[in-house]
């Protein structure tokens, strides 16, 4: 099991796994293919016919990508308040309470220890299911944590991204996170650690420009959106069209900006094979 | 003196002032060259314009003790409100700019330069927005691309190497959001100097003078010491930007609840940790009286420079790293 704390998740009821939509059939957003859904899921949820990355959630990835059995989780009991006692059209409370119903999760990263085809690693996997993987306190010092334990414990760090930036609700503070990790992250650069950066669909805002971009090594998933600001906003700014592919992997790797693209079913072993080359 | 530009919740003000340049418009300007006593004599205003200065100097208290977060961004964002370039100027009497990032070009949305500020000699970084349109447009309103965030680094690694302390200006509505400057590689520019920047052993103290808009403004601010101006503002996102995503619709009703939610205000982020100071204003904000604007940054850059310059030089990145550390709130149940 890739849960976190079990006792915590009872109270929350998970109602739905994933974001896609409900069904024995659905339809490819790539290639219009019809797909079975069984057959999606048990192809590491890409499209059998064309290979699009589906999104998934972080204890999909998480199983994806460690040895089974061997992820323990850390820093699971973290909690999100409300500093700022924030509320739009609902109370920040009141989404918050969603999102945990909806996904079983308490925030929007899992972090823990974990071996990738036999080597140890401090992973942390965000959550785009939950809060679109926005960047929270709870979300930033969980990642600082790990990164922190990665550091003190001589550990290979690999982060995978996904997030929509900041969470808005916490303001300044989510803002803050950003510092907070890419600090912690000059100090494991200092200790000779290893961070593998991993870029999926879509990693922006606040998580792109802190320690997602930061990574030893970093690689992306095939057409993952990665960008600093959105495609909308961008568009908004410069009153043209955006070119084709714009911020996709593909483009960023052309632009130099990230390592390889890598696609799912070569994730672990392109992980561990860099940490048998960079990993201490 | 009447500002020529006036914000909605200012028109009561501007009101009185044409009122008060009518009275004073026909006095003749008194001859530079008489003695001060007769100049003060032919001077001497009438009893009405002695009422009328004395209700505006009230109204302009009021109403500047009383802003909400929204004009706060208002005041933050006037035309006339004093830019880093204007602070250059009234601080350092020896300003020596130093351009390009060595990589792609010179960003004039970001400023960098060695400058004395009192006797303390210093590389100073500031966004700058532009006065006039042409200006305005060169430097994209003060939002910078990659090259403007690598230049800043790059003056910031020279300060190091010389022992320099590091002064920071922090104005921007935000980074970029455009094709270069994502091709360029936005995220990362800002991102390397996050952490660049936390681990420099030379003292660095900023101060958000007028916005402070998201990673685009701590691009440049991860320092000891954080200050505001008393009317600037420091958030994650615009009230327009978070209306427009959390209300569905950006518009005056909106952009003020959003930015009283944000806590955006100098205060509230002193409340919150993200800062350590807040630096006065004059009465009627920092466009009425810019030098006196000045003289308070002044004063605030000097005390914290020569504090932390008693310190350690080696133990500065680790101060500075439990500063921001700590900052976020959460709740940990006790590990059973
Ligand atoms: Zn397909």
């Amino acid at each position: 099991m890739t849960q976190v704390d079990s006792k915590a998740l009872a109270e929350l009821k998970p109602t739905r796994p994933t974001r896609v939509p409900e069904g024995l059939w659905l339809r490819c957003p790539a290639c219009a293919a019809m797909i079975y859904r069984k057959q999606m899921e048990a192809n590491l949820h890409l499209c059998p016919e064309c290979q699009h990355h589906f999104r998934i959630g972080a204890n999909e990835r998480v199983r994806q990508l460690v040895d089974d059995g061997t992820f323990e989780p850390m820093f699971a009991d973290l909690r999100t308040t409300d500093p700022l006692k924030f509320k739009d059209l609902k109370p920040y409370t009141e989404r918050l309470a969603a999102e945990q119903k909806k996904t079983g999760q308490i925030e929007g990263v899992q972090t823990g220890r974990a071996f990738i085809k036999g080597r140890p690693a401090m992973l942390a996997c965000l959550d785009l299911t939950f809060f679109m993987g926005t960047l929270s306190s709870v979300v930033g010092e969980k990642i600082t944590r790990a990164i922190e334990h990665a550091t003190e414990h001589d550990l290979p760090l690999v982060i995978v991204s996904c997030s929509g930036g900041a969470r808005m609700q916490e303001s300044g503070l989510s803002l803050m996170q950003m510092a907070k990790t890419s600090a912690a992250l000059a100090r494991f650069d200092e200790a000779g650690g290893l961070f593998i950066s991993v870029l999926t669909d879509p990693t922006t805002g606040g998580v792109s420009a802190s320690f997602a971009m930061l990574g030893d090594v970093i690689f992306a998933e095939p057409k993952a959106l990665i960008g600093f600001a959105g495609p909308r906003v961008i568009q908004q700014t410069i009153r043209q069209e955006l070119p084709e592919g714009f911020q996709t992997a593909e483009f960023l790797l052309e632009a130099g900006l990230i390592d390889r693209v890598v696609a799912r079913p070569e994730l672990r072993n392109e992980i561990a094979r860099v940490i048998d080359y960079a990993g201490k | 003196m009447p500002i020529a530009y006036a914000l909605e919740f200012e028109k009561p003000l501007a009101e009185l002032e044409s009122q008060i340049q009518a009275l004073e418009a026909p006095a003749p300007a008194p001859a530079a060259a008489a003695a001060p006593a007769a100049a003060a004599a032919a001077a001497a205003p009438s009893a009405e314009l002695l009422a009328l200065r004395a209700q505006h100097r009230e109204l302009l208290r009021k109403i500047y003790a009383n802003l909400t977060p929204w004009e706060t961004v208002r005041v933050a964002r006037h035309p006339r409100r004093p830019q880093f370039r204007d602070y250059v100027k009234m601080l350092c009497k020896d300003f020596c700019e130093l351009h390009g990032d060595r990589r792609f070009g010179d960003d004039p949305a970001i400023v960098t330069g060695f400058g004395r500020i009192g006797a303390i000699k210093c590389l100073l970084v500031g966004h700058h927005k532009g006065r006039d349109t042409d200006e305005k447009l060169r430097c994209h309103f003060g939002c910078a691309h990659p090259e403007g965030y690598r230049k800043a680094l790059l003056k910031m690694t020279l300060a190091e190497k010389f022992g320099l302390p590091i002064v920071t200006f922090v104005d921007t509505p935000g980074a970029y959001p455009g094709l270069g400057a994502e091709q360029r590689g936005q995220a990362e520019a800002i991102a390397v100097n996050l952490r660049e920047m936390s681990r420099l052993e030379t003292p660095i103290v900023s101060i958000v003078i007028g916005e402070g808009g998201s990673g685009g403004a701590l691009g440049i601010a991860v320092a000891d010491r954080v200050a505001m101006l008393e009317h600037a503002w420091y958030s994650v996102i615009s009230p327009e930007g978070c209306a427009a995503i959390l209300w569905k619709v950006a518009n005056e009703k909106t952009n003020t609840e959003a930015a009283t939610a944000l806590n955006l205000t100098a205060r509230d982020n002193k409340k919150l940790g993200i800062i350590d100071d807040v630096i006065p204003e004059p009465v009627g904000g920092a466009h009425r009286d810019p030098a006196a604007t000045a003289a308070n940054i002044e004063k605030w850059i000097v005390e914290n420079l020569q504090e932390l310059r008693r310190l350690k030089r080696s133990g500065l990145p680790a101060r500075r790293y439990d500063r921001f550390r700590k900052l976020g709130d959460f709740a940990e149940p006790r590990a059973r």
